[in-house]
């Protein structure tokens, strides 16, 4: 429980601190431009690694070798480009996955 | 921060100005509104479903709000992460926060007792409600900002309790359910491959993974967000130079994509 606890004031912690730099930083000066070119560019390296993490560990050398989390994970990519609606995406994906580890 | 948090819920008895305040605040935030409570119940059952207690979920509604950062943190609380690491990934996905205050220097200046609140509420979604609506004429600017963020939050906190509390109530069969999250992130890629079409940082995190993989499995999160931040980095000029051109094209005053957490044009699209 104290562990949790710890781990909640650090992400408070750090993310309150992520909010407050412009204002604690940059209220009179420019910011460097490396912050405005990761502000940009980090947050699809973040999705991707994220992503994958998610796939590392399925043991695609037994049945149903990762199929149920790669053919819910494509329609989920599926559905956001097509109707970019967050929670259609998320609930149709999550439902395939669902039924598809109960019927392999 | 706790201080500031409860200091918002003195708003209720101070004064009547917060009449003319709340319903304006509450129609801004309509969007808002539908996109949290529905991702903050996904949220709360995510996080039961990877067998976490069902307190966490308000706990950190209230005093992180912070939606992707929250969802990495169902897999690191799982796992039994180290607090530096947590810091460091916290750090490393929220590190776009760390701009969006520019655009809010200005009118956080004289915002007083309210600034630490406000800034602590600068998610994706707040921060573009606030640069985007205006409070009515008669209305104090600061309380406006006030009450649509503690109503932003609010919402999120419900979503998250009431996620929680419901998925800990379920009886039936919940495997699979913390699929949300993969599919969570997937989204989340997807908005920003519409948003970002360079192709050196999808290249520099495939990379970075495959090593990160080889290396060192069970630090895959920090050694791939470390080595694909420096690839990004030694990248940065020959991307800035391509990127440029294209710039000026589209007039010179490109405003830097904010599409990293449920992306306001995508929750608002949906909401209005």
């Amino acid at each position: 429980m104290s562990y949790f606890l710890l781990a909640v004031l650090v992400m408070t912690a750090v993310t309150y601190f992520t909010r407050a730099v412009p204002f604690l930083f940059f209220a009179k000066r420019q910011p460097p431009s490396l912050l405005g070119f990761l502000q940009k560019y980090l947050p699809p390296v973040v999705m991707v690694i994220l992503v994958f993490a998610s796939y590392k560990d399925i043991d695609y050398g037994a049945a149903p070798f990762g199929i149920p989390a790669l053919v819910a994970g494509a329609l989920t990519a599926l559905l956001h480009f097509w109707k970019r609606n967050v929670l259609l995406s998320i609930v149709g994906g999550m439902a395939l996955y669902m039924a598809l580890i109960r019927v392999l | 921060m706790q201080d500031t948090h409860f200091r918002s819920g003195r708003k209720w008895h101070l004064g009547r100005e917060w009449h003319l305040v709340l319903p304006a605040a509450f129609r801004a935030s309509i969007p808002v509104l539908l996109g949290y409570t529905t991702l903050g119940l996904a949220f709360g059952l995510t996080l039961v479903a990877a067998g976490l207690p069902w307190w966490l979920s308000p706990v950190m509604a209230v005093f992180i709000f912070a939606g992707a950062a929250q969802f990495m943190a169902i897999g690191l609380l799982q796992s039994g992460a180290g607090l530096l690491e947590i810091a460091l990934l916290t750090l490393l996905l929220n590190g776009r926060h760390a701009v969006y205050g520019l655009s809010l220097l200005g009118p956080f200046r004289s915002a007083g007792k309210w600034k630490p609140y406000l800034i602590f509420g600068l998610t994706d979604e707040t921060y573009g409600l606030l640069t985007t609506v205006k409070a009515p004429p008669q209305v104090d600017q600061t309380k406006f900002f006030a009450a649509v963020t503690g109503l932003n939050q609010s919402y999120w906190v419900i979503g998250c309790t009431a996620g929680s509390l419901v998925g800990s109530a379920l009886t039936f069969d919940t495997t699979g359910l913390n699929f949300a999250l993969t599919a969570l992130f997937i989204v989340l890629l997807v908005e920003q491959i519409r948003a970002v079409k360079e192709w050196e940082p999808y290249l520099a995190a495939a990379i970075a993974c495959v090593i990160a993989l080889a290396v060192s499995p069970r630090n895959f999160l920090l050694v791939a967000l470390t080595i694909a931040t420096g690839i990004l980095a030694l990248l940065r000029g020959k991307i800035e130079q391509r990127d440029k051109p294209r710039r000026d094209e589209s007039g010179g005053a490109q405003e830097s994509t904010e599409a990293g957490w449920p992306d306001r044009r995508g929750s608002a699209g949906s909401g209005a």
